[in-house]
């Protein structure tokens, strides 16, 4: 008789195995997601290559795709960053909501500021309202003990509905026809585009601050401080490392990063504030960021794929008729086969005869 | 306000207290063995979908609540297959799985928006319904909130009293010593999972078969987040899931109620009341109790031995 047993390995999967798990994980998500196409009457297979050359096939798709990566980051960044310290933080949309209203609230009351002063004030509001949004959930649970996954998700659904209840009611463009719109920021309040291409200035953002908490972690105290508590909470308590601060702290940088994702998607992309930003990045972003496994570089290219997969299920919608909702099951498929792939890592699967 | 004003609004209560009565009893039950789902809005939208493409189709909307359970159950399994199997982080898997399950129902569903189909309607009870207040609160609904009267004292009587309630319990509480009394700790998990998961198809189905009739896309709206906070709020305790069941039901009929009475507060406003609550009611139950009954290895999984 064959019986399969789970046995732990001497020593984690090194770099080649971890790539070749995850490979198989994507393969197998993107198998069952053609099989539910098939299901629907969609060629698979002609689904799947839409897909991908909807997404990277043209210059316009990658473009396309880069553009939408750059919230995607900055989200996912800040989701990673609490994450190390095993704060759950699923509120990366609302604090994205909020980082769009702080410097949407800005562009609107100083339209006549130079750019050198109305871009970092901006930015300011945005790291402000998106951290306090985030600092919210983190004081509950250090001070109260509640929940933070709950409290800061609540937080998303009442971020969204203040967004509506501003855009519809006291910001909203007199001459805009009824839509729920703010009037267009003036250009002075514009992040622009680089060169001649369709990519904003947000990129070099990204960059740069993908390399700042990439050095935060590796070379500061606190840096280190977050990794050991991240690692182990009850050691680093009695290590006495200020654990309540660290925890204000990544909340409060997990949502100005969010918050200054929302300045990006209301300056450079739709120039305004609108309801139609919120499009789940944030939630999308716990996803980037658990593939990546929390880390920055890894966390620039998931951000790249999914944001591809985003602009290829669009096409996806218009050449096939699939509808949008497809794009979210092979983002739960993805992460769902990761997370279960994440076994082969400490553990290897043999079969024994008894 | 009058009885004339209150007693609808409390009926409604508990109309719309029940979806996520039910899905609130679901996660209770998979928490109790230890594993936690966050996965309930998944499960939930999944379940509302199934309900009404089986009772559509079918003409049996009885059929189509079962067929939701039995959804709602497939679909937690996958969270029991990466948890249990795989070793998976709870809390991204169950994260993963409403990403999954809000995807597939919106997917597969776009060519019912708007549709409609046979469902449940109010049938007055016999000799209860003509009770004072309690009457016309309780025992003037839909067959499915009696029976959702039914399972808060089944899962205590199951919890406190059977074998296997307590063996699951165990497994929640402190698996190692469970493993060590002979108990199977991976199939108690399995049962509360899949068990779970059935009480949120429920959920969902009675959203599409006896609230609405109708199909749309995110027809749950986060009551699945709403009832993992229920959770908490119910010390993991069947009966308190009532009461907080129905306070959010209530808060809910009267934002509807607000709204078409047309007051001057802006509907958005009215909108953020119900996820405001749950915040304040979590801080309020963890504030109020200093020992938390949260089950001891909750979100802890039993790594594979040799």
């Amino acid at each position: 008789m064959r019986k399969i047993r789970i046995v732990k390995r001497q020593e984690p999967l090194g770099i080649g195995g971890s790539c070749l798990v995850l490979l198989s994980a994507i393969a197998l998500s993107l198998l069952f997601s053609g099989l539910l196409l098939f299901f629907r009457g969609t060629p698979p297979l002609e689904g799947i290559l839409t897909l991908f050359t909807g997404a990277f096939g043209s210059r316009w798709a990658l473009e396309d795709s880069l553009l939408k990566a750059i919230p995607l980051f900055l989200c996912s960044l800040g989701v990673a960053v609490a994450f190390r310290l095993q704060i759950w933080n699923i509120g990366a949309e609302g604090q994205f909501a909020l980082g769009s209203i702080g410097a949407t609230w800005v562009a609107l009351s100083f339209p006549d500021w130079p750019r050198a002063a109305l871009l970092p004030a901006m930015i300011g509001a945005a790291i402000v309202a998106g951290g306090g949004w985030g600092f919210i959930p983190a004081f509950l649970r250090q001070r109260l003990k509640t929940n933070e996954i709950i409290v800061s998700l609540m937080m998303n659904y009442i971020a969204i509905l203040l967004l509506e209840y501003l855009v519809y009611g006291v910001w909203k463009d007199p001459t805009s026809f009824g839509f729920p719109m703010t009037p267009s920021f003036s250009e002075t309040a514009i992040v622009g585009k680089i060169g001649t291409t369709s990519i904003n200035w947000g990129l070099a953002h990204c960059v740069i601050l993908g390399v700042l908490v990439w050095g935060f972690f590796k070379y500061t105290r606190t840096g280190f401080e977050l990794k050991a508590c991240g690692d182990n909470v009850r050691a680093a308590k009695y290590a006495r490392l200020p654990y309540d601060r660290l925890v204000f702290l990544v909340m409060f940088l997990s949502g100005a990063l969010a918050g200054w994702a929302g300045f990006l998607e209301a300056s450079a992309t739709v120039n305004r504030l609108q309801p139609s930003i919120m499009v789940g990045y944030g939630y999308t972003a716990i996803v980037v960021a658990w593939l990546a496994r929390l880390n920055p570089l890894s966390i620039g290219i998931a951000s790249f794929l999914l944001a591809g997969l985003r602009v290829g299920g669009e096409s996806l919608q218009l050449d096939l008729q699939v509808p949008a909702a497809f794009g979210g099951i092979i983002e739960g498929l993805i992460l769902l086969t990761v997370l279960a792939g994440g076994l082969f890592t400490h553990y290897r699967i043999v079969y024994r005869r008894n | 306000m009058e009885l004339a004003i209150i007693i609808p609004l409390l009926a409604a209560a508990v109309q719309s207290g029940t979806p996520i009565l039910y899905a609130t009893l679901g996660e209770i039950l998979t928490e109790k063995s230890g594993v936690l789902n966050l996965g309930v809005e998944g499960a939930m939208i999944v379940g509302a979908l199934t309900g009404f493409i089986v009772s559509r189709s079918t003409g049996n909307p009885a059929l189509g609540f079962l067929a939701a359970g039995c959804t709602g159950a497939l679909l937690t399994a996958v969270h029991g297959v990466v948890c249990l199997w795989f070793q998976g982080n709870q809390v991204v898997s169950g994260l993963a799985l409403t990403i999954l399950g809000t995807g597939l129902a919106n997917y597969l569903g776009t060519s019912y928006v708007g549709l409609s189909a046979p469902g449940f309607s109010p049938v007055e009870l016999p000799i209860l319904s003509s009770l004072p207040v309690l009457g016309p609160v309780f025992f003037n609904h839909d067959i499915l909130v009696y029976l959702s009267y039914l399972i808060p004292p089944a899962l205590w009587f199951f919890f406190s009293t059977t074998r296997f309630g307590l063996g699951l319990r165990a497994a929640g509480e402190y698996p190692a010593a469970a493993t060590a009394a002979g108990l199977n700790v991976i199939g108690y998990r399995w049962f509360g999972i899949c068990g779970g998961g059935f009480f949120m198809g429920l959920g969902g189905a009675y959203l599409s078969l006896a609230y609405t009739h109708m199909w749309t896309t995110n027809l749950t709206g986060g009551r699945g987040w709403i009832a993992v906070a229920l959770v908490i709020f119910a010390f993991w305790r069947p009966g308190r899931a009532v009461l907080g069941a129905y306070l959010f039901g209530g808060i809910m009929a009267l934002q509807l109620r607000l709204q078409a009475s047309g007051t001057q507060l802006p509907s958005s406003i009215l909108l953020m009341l119900p996820y405001g609550l749950t915040i304040f009611v979590l801080v309020l139950s963890s504030w109020r109790k200093k020992v938390s009954e949260e089950p001891g290895a909750l979100g802890v999984n039993v790594e594979p031995v040799d």
